[in-house]
């Protein structure tokens, strides 16, 4: 097959309409492997736009590619937690079984290895992608299984099927998790009380929405209902992308009727015919059992036309797909990458509920949010705003991993200690956790008696737990690496700060630092804190500041003087004169010391 | 809705929907900006026209005018963030001013004068980043962009073409043109469009013009870049016939 008809079939199968574009790109690539300049000028002709707006999309997405990933492409996940279990060094064993460099195709085209932020395995890491089907806990047996396989040209239907085995680890239920649910409870339940009363139960239940913001769930649907526009729709964030963060992965896997039940209730409360799922590209594993719940529920009624009956009510779910990019996670820049686009945030207000997908009223809600949506639904407000505290009702799922014996997702209602989590998952000497996220809270082991709540330490669901032997310092440096990364580069202070703050880190690590350094990191921080455009740049230093003020020993003993030392690198500045003349010896390296 | 609003302790009229921004300048109030330009969408990406409306900060640029807000924007504290938002600017591309065909016509130049920045206090860069001289009339500099996006804006906006966008992202974020061989030779811009002069700096330059206006008496050697953006404003409100 030509690009142009890879491209026009692709394109065809999402109703050759432009807003599909991203999806689009995900499935050329499929096809061709890699997104090259032909491909591209395929797309824009086969969506009929004009091919630098492809181009734009393509190249903002980590998961897509300009260059051939060869046959097998190998993506280590990079949060610290994959660190601490050994990423790097199972990185390196496969590039020297495999003889290959980093982030460069094999000579014969067969193999890629690289990294990308947390693949959402942090409960059962060190853990991979391959072609995007997940590899949990990588070992080197595992890998020299993956290696003859590869050098085999085994294609991945036929690799042994317990490499791609991805557990649950539900380690502890209440509510959502443990109490069975029937699907379409809370469906049948919303045209019973009809969306009025919904409103009146969620407004008397008082969930915050669980994707970190936690905005009220009964304001943001009231406001959609109440918005004009000739159409709304549903989104659900399945945009899973902080760092430590798997406990949607887990509803979806276990619960993905509880989470679809909440999706309809919503489209019954705001008006809404369309609903999208927005998952993140390195879920694609979940896709066709997701398609087939999906399925089942239509030929159950569920959705579709007349949902159970009902004369006009009309609603459908979609999933799509992200491409490796965590500020998709932020709702607006979630819309615009739903609509195509490069997933920058927009300007706000206004706000979806007014303003969202292709310019309508929009709810957007955490995975999490809706399943909760779905019980209240089914069992009422008074009961759920009893569960919890008053200001954070409800339960609340903790992706617990790092040192600990029993790493996985924990449901607890809200108002639960920090220590109280440590000891039921087993963590061995904590020393820190942090919560929510490298955008959370790090706690030190002072802080431990804290409680997960709204009003004390709020989370979007990560509890990394770093024991005594952990070095801080390098836990933050982690995660301005994945900031730098993952800004979308749109504003100035962040897209600028983040990659300096990057910078200084590195400088820190190297023995370089000195506390001019400091000063600049504290300077830098104030600048991203108030001027980013969105949440990423706001929160791109907290950890840097956090683990500063508690753990400031780790900072200290880098530095090497206490008032300047420069960034250039004088002998590295040489490195292109001694490859050109062939030399190594001493005369051709400066002396530190001297320098 | 129109009304006032309370700008560094002067009161000044705004019409309805207007942004803190033009409401400013209709008054004759400057706050510094880059990526924005009285008669395009607000794209609110530079940061530098940061203020604080009732003491929270918010881009004037895109923050519509409330009645009886109170703004601050020309504070030493403001004015400072600014500085080191303009040196981040400075130090993420490869900035040559003395040598630059731009200088004295330059935003970003004028308004580092403006700001006071005379030195540097985060490390440089120095990105790899290329210079496209394909195009018989236009030069591409990549080196000396700052990423405002008022290229694309202008092409898709103005010329009704779509020869720029802004790709990648993050640190390695790049002005993109539409052709296949990336070159600008390649596209179907002109010399005559919007976009080749709307580049606030030296990233898109017209070929065989660098000095047919002597160093000494270019835009911002003549004026201050307050006074230039002030004087736009105007013109473009004769223009509209206001």
């Amino acid at each position: 097959m030509t690009h142009d008809e890879v491209a026009t079939a692709c394109a065809l199968r999402h109703g050759r309409s432009p807003t599909k574009l991203l999806q689009v790109l995900r499935d050329v690539q499929a096809a061709l492997g890699h997104l090259g300049a032909d491909a591209i000028d395929a797309v824009a002709r086969a969506l009929g736009l004009p091919r630098v707006r492809v181009e734009a999309t393509a190249t903002f997405y980590h998961l897509l590619h300009a260059e051939s990933h060869g046959v097998y492409e190998i993506l280590f996940s990079d949060n610290i937690i994959d660190h601490m279990q050994g990423k790097n060094e199972l990185l390196e064993y496969m590039c020297e079984r495999m003889w290959l460099a980093p982030e460069r195709v094999s000579e014969d085209g067969l193999v890629y290895v690289g990294s990308t932020s947390d693949i959402g395995l942090g409960d059962q890491g060190p853990a991979a992608l391959v072609n995007g089907a997940p590899l949990p806990l990588l070992d080197h047996n595992r890998l020299d299984l993956i290696a003859g396989l590869i050098r085999n040209q085994k294609p991945l239907s036929e690799w042994p099927p317990m490499l791609f085995e991805v557990a649950t680890n539900i380690r502890r239920g209440d509510v959502l998790l443990a109490e069975p649910h029937a699907p379409g409870s809370s469906v049948a339940r919303v045209l019973e009380i009809g969306p009025q009363g919904m409103l009146e139960d969620l407004e008397r239940a008082s969930p915050r929405g669980r994707g970190g913001a936690g905005f009220k769930t009964a304001v943001k649907w009231a406001a959609c209902r109440a918005a004009p526009g000739s159409a709304r729709y549903v989104i659900c964030n399945a945009d899973e992308g902080e760092p430590g963060t798997f406990k949607d992965r887990v509803l979806l896997q276990a619960h993905a009727d509880l989470v679809f039940d909440g999706m309809t209730v919503a489209a019954r409360v705001v008006g809404a015919a369309h609903g999208i799922l927005y998952l993140r590209g390195e879920y694609l594993f979940l896709v066709d059992a997701l398609e087939a719940v999906l399925q089942r529920r239509r030929d159950d009624g569920l959705l579709g036309n007349r949902i159970l009956g009902e004369p006009g009510f009309d609603f459908d779910i979609g999933i799509e797909l992200g491409a490796g990019a965590y500020i998709c996670g932020e709702e607006s820049a979630l819309i615009e990458s739903a609509e195509g686009k490069a997933g920058r945030p927009r300007n706000r207000p206004p706000f979806p509920v007014t303003c969202g997908y292709l310019g309508q009223p929009t709810v957007v809600d955490n995975v999490e949010t809706f399943a909760c949506t779905a019980k209240i639904a089914v069992r009422g407000g008074a009961w759920f705003a009893a569960i919890g505290t008053p200001e954070s009702t409800g339960t609340k799922l903790l992706s617990v991993s790092g040192d600990c014996a029993r790493p996985g997702v924990y449901e607890y209602p809200f108002g639960v200690s920090v220590r109280r989590v440590l000891a039921d998952c087993g963590a061995k000497r904590p020393h820190a956790v942090q919560v929510g996220g490298p955008s959370g809270t790090c706690l030190s082991w002072r802080e431990f008696d804290r409680r997960i709540a709204f009003e004390d330490v709020p989370t979007a669901g990560a509890f990394m737990v770093f024991g005594r032997e952990r070095d801080m310092f390098e836990v933050a440096r982690n995660f301005t690496h994945f900031f730098a990364h993952e800004s979308c580069g749109f504003c100035t202070p962040c897209r600028v700060g983040t990659s300096l703050l990057s910078n200084h880190m590195d400088k820190l690590a190297a023995g370089k630092g000195s506390a001019h350094d400091l000063t600049q990191m504290q300077r830098l921080m104030h600048i991203m804190l108030t001027m980013s455009h969105c949440g990423l740049g706001h929160t791109a230093a907290k950890p840097v500041v956090e683990t500063m003020e508690k753990f400031p020993e780790t900072y200290e003993r880098r530095l090497q003087a206490l008032d300047y030392e420069p960034a250039f690198d004088v002998d590295g500045a040489l490195e292109t004169a001694r490859q050109i003349t062939g030399r190594d010896d001493a005369f051709a390296h400066v002396d530190e010391d001297r320098s | 809705m129109s009304g006032h609003f309370i700008i560094d302790g002067r009161t000044i009229p705004f019409r309805a929907g207007q942004t803190i921004m033009e409401a400013a300048a209709d008054a004759g109030v400057y706050i510094p900006h880059l990526c924005h330009r009285p008669g395009y969408t607000p794209h609110g990406s530079c940061k530098l026209c940061t203020v604080d409306v009732d003491g929270r900060p918010a881009s004037a640029c895109t923050a519509k005018a409330q009645e009886g807000s109170i703004v601050e924007n020309d504070t030493p504290a403001l004015n400072d963030d600014r500085r080191a938002l303009t040196e981040m600017l400075f130090v993420e591309g490869n900035h040559i001013c003395p040598a630059c065909e731009k200088t004295g016509d330059c935003q970003l130049q004028a308004v580092a004068y403006h700001l006071k920045l005379v030195s540097y206090r985060f490390d440089h860069f120095y990105p790899a980043r290329g210079v496209d001289a394909s195009h018989p009339d236009i030069l591409l500099d990549r080196n000396r962009c700052i990423l405002c996006d008022l290229c694309v804006r202008a092409s898709r906006d103005v010329d009704g073409k779509n020869v720029f966008e802004i790709g990648h992202r993050g640190i390695r974020s790049r002005v993109i043109v539409n052709a296949a061989s990336g070159r600008l030779a390649d596209t179907d811009i002109d010399v005559s469009d919007a976009a080749v002069r709307v580049c606030p700096v030296g990233a898109i330059l017209i070929k065989r013009r660098a000095f047919a206006v002597p160093i000494g008496k270019r835009t911002y050697d003549l004026k201050s870049v307050a006074e230039v953006a002030i004087e736009e404003v105007r013109a473009q409100r004769e223009d509209e016939g206001g």
